[in-house]
């Protein structure tokens, strides 16, 4: 009992589970979660982990579909946790609410803190009014991946493509999130990311008006 | 200057809960600790209903019970952090918050860390507590 009256508490980690780690050695809730200058990972140390990702998966899977499948699974873990991230590193961090503002917010703010500049274009579909789609002119993660004849409509942005969709459905917009190859003559490997919006996200866009 | 801290997930299940208790009211409100987390609860209907019309995090006072006012902060995947307090304190709880919101993003960078899950690591809870000595 403390004899100043200093307050007493009681948490849900219970006294049980004590660990053997230490609490005050160096720790994951010490490290700064700001961008510190220069910290930037290089690009052979990505495009090595990453393709070391696409062999592993390679190994595992039974068709194109089920690659890009893992590969979404993949983007979608870490979707979720940069909603968290980009919106703390902003200036001042808000909550999205539209449709249109959040799709924005990751053209912009997304792609600026993954790949250092905006996303190509933002665009809206004509004919189906929930599909959305995100172009990129030189994704990062197809420049050093060679894909053999026989596997042409793989496209390894379906990581992007899984990135963007753990992001929005973990903002409480649930959808679907594709990538797609269509080239242009001056770049080749441009990929567009197709959104497709869960009919709640919609129901919910009109209620608001 | 008695307060509860709930932390919880998307599908209103608890991550997190803290119980601040200063030594004299000891007697009283561990007969009481079970009411903080039904009020807790049930402001979360509250808390939804504002959600979609605002677009800050920090959503200030959002109910009253009897003596205790009830705080809460919305992050952007949609965990609510609930404070329950007698005492009003709006600066020091927002500032409490942002710090906890960064504590809780500390946590969910731990790729063995699923979010929803309960947290039940020591690091975490100890500083929460400084924290809170602190803040509140």
């Amino acid at each position: 009992m403390q004899p100043n009256g200093k307050p007493m508490f009681k948490s849900s980690v219970s006294a049980s589970s004590q660990s053997s780690l230490p609490i005050r050695g160096r720790n994951i809730c010490d490290q700064n979660l700001n961008k510190i200058k220069n910290s930037d990972v290089s690009l052979s140390a990505f495009a090595f982990l990453f393709s070391e990702l696409i062999q592993r998966t390679q190994s595992r899977v039974t068709g194109i579909q089920d690659f890009e499948e893992r590969l979404n699974e993949h983007g979608f873990r870490v979707g979720q946790r940069l909603v968290e991230l980009v919106v703390w590193r902003e200036r001042s961090p808000k909550r999205e609410t539209r449709v249109l503002g959040i799709l924005q917010f990751i053209h912009s703010s997304l792609w600026k803190q993954l790949f250092g500049k905006h996303a190509d274009s933002l665009e809206k579909s004509k004919d189906v009014n929930d599909e959305y789609m995100i172009v990129d002119n030189s994704p990062v993660f197809n420049k050093f991946i060679s894909v053999p004849k026989n596997m042409n409509q793989l496209n390894c942005c379906a990581y992007l493509a899984g990135i963007v969709e753990g992001f929005l459905t973990s903002a409480q917009f649930p959808c679907k999130a594709t990538a797609h190859t269509v080239p242009l003559p001056s770049y080749p490997s441009r990929t567009v990311i197709l959104v497709k919006l869960h009919s709640s996200v919609l129901r919910r866009e009109e209620y608001l008006g | 200057m008695a307060s509860y801290l709930a932390i919880i997930g998307t599908k209103d299940n608890p991550v997190y809960e803290l119980e601040i208790i200063p030594i004299k009211e000891m007697n009283e409100d561990i007969l009481k600790s079970h009411l903080h987390q039904f009020v807790a609860h049930a402001s979360l209907d509250l808390i939804e209903q504002g959600q979609w019309t605002s677009n800050s995090l920090y959503l200030r006072s959002i109910d009253q019970f009897h003596d205790t006012m009830i705080s809460a902060f919305l992050t952007p995947s949609n965990i609510k952090f609930i404070l329950l307090h007698k005492t009003k304190n709006d600066d020091g709880i927002k500032l409490f918050f942002q710090e906890l919101h960064e504590l809780y993003i500390k946590m969910l960078m731990n790729p063995f860390y699923e979010p929803n899950q309960p947290i039940h690591s020591q690091a975490f809870d100890l500083r929460v507590r400084t924290l809170a000595k602190r803040q509140l």
